[in-house]
């Protein structure tokens, strides 16, 4: 009985289920701690509590949050088309769950090792900005219209530096599997890629930065010129799923940036998911950081930003790091 | 063919502005959207409605009156010391200065001659909430800008301006101390040390605040070069204060026609030379250390003695005639005329706001911006749409 | 050369804010976690305006029902109703806008118990109207209003905001500003 379950368990397909369920509550369970240290972080750096009254030091403050979101009234405004309007929120959130299966959490711990894994990742986030312009144009809001434009430029015009990086860094190592990747980095500290590729790290963080709407780069939903961008007309559960999306593009960003650049599951001592974790929140805490320090730079700038700067940057690095592969082989 | 103007859009304002639409371009290329009145960024109940081909401005109009109080008119039905209060909420964050326009006016109508120390004390307290007024715009700007903390440092510097002038004022914001021949109540005996130890401890905070600020890269760019207004534009608009003395015209009231004793004290004019929102941002900031200095020498030299004119008469009632008292603001010149007909109640009282004049640079400014740029200007022209609407 | 220079200038004034914010994160909280703490300075907040008792006889208060501070009020937030003894003389109520009145009054002691010719039957104030100006407390020549300490004040309907004063000075003025 137990040798044919575990014989079960083995089956791919069930490895895969498994690994979505299991992916769908990292998820959530993420989302809700992350919210909790993005107003803790807020209000730190702003000499202040921040959530205190939800349970001990705000802990539950999230959970409250969800519960509010889930109570709201779903309201569609009159005009709005009722697929675009409720598809779009789900068509946020649905994609990303796949992009965990490649990332590997630990030495074994691999939702699927897939061989193009990179490929996987950047094309389903990709569908990330299908879902703004079916929310902006679903609206029937003149503002939401605006803030979508400007998320699908912005996302568009991101994706090329973001796939320099990550080109870089395939190029070094020889694979777009994330698992190899990884174990390219594992003899030591000194043997991550961020120091030998410290530009390639810049640059996909800062595409990464762009890529989620986060500040100094969330034109998207600029309060206080747009009132919210694209999901102004969201209320309730649509608002949540926009918002939990952006949460997890985040977290998938930075566990990506983590494989590719700092070692992964490798650390100096003790080698597991812990590091890894430890990694990700690192990097997440450094977007939180940015968000609570600078201005929201302006449209043209950061699409100038992008195709002046980080573009060409990237592309040298392409070729520098192609060439050298070549010489030194 | 059916045209903006025709179907019913909107209410009158919106029909109105779109009748004008540039007949070059065909019908649905321009987006008409409505900035306001309830928006996070125009401090206030501002409305503005515009024209966009995409993101770019091609018209703007401001429609105002969302928050007309008729302050003017209370002035007709109020004694002249019965409209002191109404003096602190025209503009309630530089309260003091229009609490000052308004007594200033009445004591050069009836001739009355305010003490030394109150003079004094007037001159402390209004540099103080000067002080705090430019934080509030500083913090403000950053938040429209997308910067959510540097509003929270302003506020707690502000807090410790509002202790100060509690302990003086008993209130935080809408001040009504001064009176007609010297100010309400004297100054308490803690107030030297507490206002000394602020002068102390907000010069040690301006550094961090052009740190995270001011040198900032991407402030740069969004405030250097946009909004770039000539200094000939300016004075046809009538506009005053950091306004103006960023596009360089260093008219100062407090230089140009000098009351109570401004002409004492030692402090610059800080000036801009481009007009674009960095340097209207740069004067603010400079004019915060001037506030400074003033401070620390009223703080010198504060003498004993009474704080009302002696022998003011039982009733305010000043002789027929009219006059006009104006004062340096934080957003600019603010003037009092007053009408008398020599009863107890004024004639007429107009009451000159400067976000009035400073409004209307906005609507030639924008012609051409980007919205994001647009808010920037807006931001840095310091509005307080209920000065504005009075 | 130089562009590169400058480049890198401006980019680092980005790593100079990330170093402010940083250090600001592990600096103590500055705002007042109430309820936890209060605030210290209350004492100088203006609360809406109380009676003040005679020394002599706490039940009465000091006011000698002269309508200054009925006159004065810009919003007409006072209204005081009283009436002469039996043996003096019944004053004519002045009209609210008894122009110019200014402000200070002169403050000195109330009149001596044998002198007093009038009796105060209520005091009331619309504190929905009261702006806290202090034009009525200047003005008392007696000093017989003053701005009390109840700060926390909060009600649930436009009557709890229609406060007999007389009532109140009778019943101590309230101790505390704080809620229990």
């Amino acid at each position: 009985m137990i040798p044919t379950m575990l014989h079960l368990l083995a089956h791919p397909f069930i490895r895969i289920v498994i690994a979505l369920v299991l992916t769908m509550a990292f998820v959530g369970v993420m989302g809700l701690v992350l919210v909790y240290a993005e107003r803790k972080v807020a209000g730190f750096i702003q000499r202040r509590p921040g959530p205190f009254e939800v349970g001990p030091h705000g802990i539950l403050q999230s959970l409250a949050d969800a519960g509010k979101l889930v109570g709201k009234q779903l309201v569609r405004p009159f005009d709005a088309d009722p697929f675009l309007f409720w598809a779009a929120p789900i068509l946020s959130l649905a994609p990303v769950v796949v992009c965990f299966l490649p990332i590997p959490f630990g030495p074994t711990l691999t939702g699927m090792q897939i061989n193009v894994g990179l490929v996987l990742i950047l094309a389903f986030s990709g569908l990330n900005t299908l879902a703004l312009c079916l929310a902006g144009w679903g609206s029937a809001n003149k503002y939401s219209l605006l803030g979508s434009a400007r998320a699908v430029s912005q996302s568009v015009a991101y994706e090329i530096p973001l796939l320099l990086a990550v080109l870089a860094i395939a190029f070094q190592s020889g694979s777009l599997d994330l698992t190899e990747i990884t174990l390219t980095q594992r003899r030591s500290v000194l043997s991550w890629n961020v120091w030998v590729q410290p530009l390639a790290f810049l640059i996909f963080f800062v595409s990464l930065v762009a890529e989620t709407n986060r500040a100094p780069f969330d034109l998207p939903e600029a309060e206080s010129e747009l009132t919210a961008g694209f999901h102004t007309e969201y209320s309730g559960m649509g608002f949540g799923l926009f918002f939990l999306a952006e949460y997890t593009y985040m977290i998938v960003g930075c566990a990506v940036a983590s494989c590719l650049f700092l070692g992964g599951w490798e650390g100096p001592v003790a080698d597991g998911h812990w590091w890894f974790l430890a990694k990700t929140f690192g990097l997440l805490l450094a977007m939180m950081w940015f968000r609570w320090t600078y201005p929201r730079v302006r449209f043209d700038q950061l699409l100038n930003v992008c195709w002046k700067w980080l573009i060409p940057l990237g592309l040298a690095n392409l070729v520098v790091t192609a060439l050298v592969i070549k010489v030194v082989g | 063919m059916e045209t903006a103007a025709s179907r019913s859009i909107g209410d009158y304002y919106t029909r109105h502005f779109a009748a004008e639409q540039s007949v070059e371009k065909t019908e649905g290329e321009t987006l008409i959207l409505n900035i306001g009145p309830q928006h996070p960024a125009t401090h206030g109940v501002l409305r503005l409605v515009v024209e966009m081909d995409g993101e770019y401005i091609r018209r703007c109009e401001p429609v105002l009156g969302y928050i007309h109080r008729m302050h003017e008119k209370m002035g007709e039905n109020r004694t002249y010391t019965q409209y002191l209060p109404n003096m602190g909420r025209v503009d309630y964050l530089h309260a003091l200065a229009w609490n000052w326009a308004w007594v200033g006016a009445v004591e050069r109508l009836m001739g009355i001659v305010v003490p030394e120390r109150a003079e004094i004390i007037r001159i402390i307290t209004c540099e103080l909430n000067r002080i705090s007024s430019h934080l509030l715009w500083w913090g403000a700007y950053l938040l429209d800008l997308g910067a959510f903390t540097p509003i929270v440092y302003a506020f707690a510097d502000r807090e410790r301006i509002m202790d100060i002038l509690q302990t003086v004022t008993g209130s935080r914001l809408t001040y009504c101390y001064y009176r007609i021949g010297g100010v309400g109540t004297d100054i308490p005996p803690d107030f030297c040390g507490m206002v000394r130890d602020f002068i102390a401890y907000f010069r040690s905070r301006l550094p961090m605040y052009h740190d995270l600020v001011t040198d900032n890269i991407i402030l740069r760019g969004r405030c250097e070069d946009i909004g770039v207004l000539p200094s000939e534009t300016a004075r046809s608009y009538g506009a005053t204060g950091p306004v103006l003395r960023g596009s360089g015209v260093a008219y100062d009231v407090r230089r140009a026609e000098p009351y109570s004793l401004y002409d004492r004290f030692a402090f610059e004019i800080p000036v801009g030379d481009s007009g674009d929102a960095m340097d209207r941002y740069r004067v603010r900031m400079a004019e915060m250390e001037q506030s400074l200095a003033i401070i620390e020498q009223a703080m010198d030299r504060l003498p004993q003695g009474p704080v009302m004119a002696p022998d003011l008469p039982e009733r305010i009632i000043p002789p027929r005639g009219e006059t006009y008292f104006a004062v340096e603001g934080a957003r600019g010149k603010i003037g009092v005329y007053v009408l008398s007909d020599g009863s107890p109640i004024p004639y007429r009282v107009k009451l000159r706001a400067p976000g009035f004049s400073n409004l209307h640079v906005f609507a030639e400014l924008a012609v051409g911006c980007l919205l994001a740029d647009a808010l920037s200007i807006l931001g840095s022209l310091d509005l307080v749409i209920p000065e504005i609407d009075r | 050369m130089a562009m590169v220079a400058k480049t890198l200038k401006r980019l680092w004034s980005l790593v100079v804010g990330l170093e402010v914010t940083g250090k600001e994160f592990f600096k103590p909280w500055l705002t007042v976690h109430y309820p936890r703490q209060q605030v210290g300075n209350l004492d100088t907040y203006r609360g809406h305006i109380e009676l003040v008792p005679r020394d002599d006889n706490p039940a009465i208060p000091r006011c000698i029902m002269c309508s200054r501070c009925q006159d004065i009020c810009p919003s007409r937030c006072i209204s005081i109703a009283f009436h002469p003894v039996e043996n003096g003389e019944r004053t004519p109520k002045p009209l609210w806008l008894n122009p110019g009145i200014v402000s200070p009054g002169s403050h000195g002691a109330p009149p001596a118990p044998e002198r007093i010719e009038r009796v105060l039957d209520r005091f009331d104030l619309n504190y929905s109207l009261c702006s806290l100006c202090g034009l009525c407390v200047q003005n008392c020549p007696v000093a017989a209003i003053r701005f009390s300490r109840h700060v926390y004040f909060c009600g649930t309907s436009r009557q709890d905001f229609s406060i007999d004063l007389l009532e109140r000075m009778k019943r101590g003025n309230g101790t505390k500003p704080h809620p229990e």
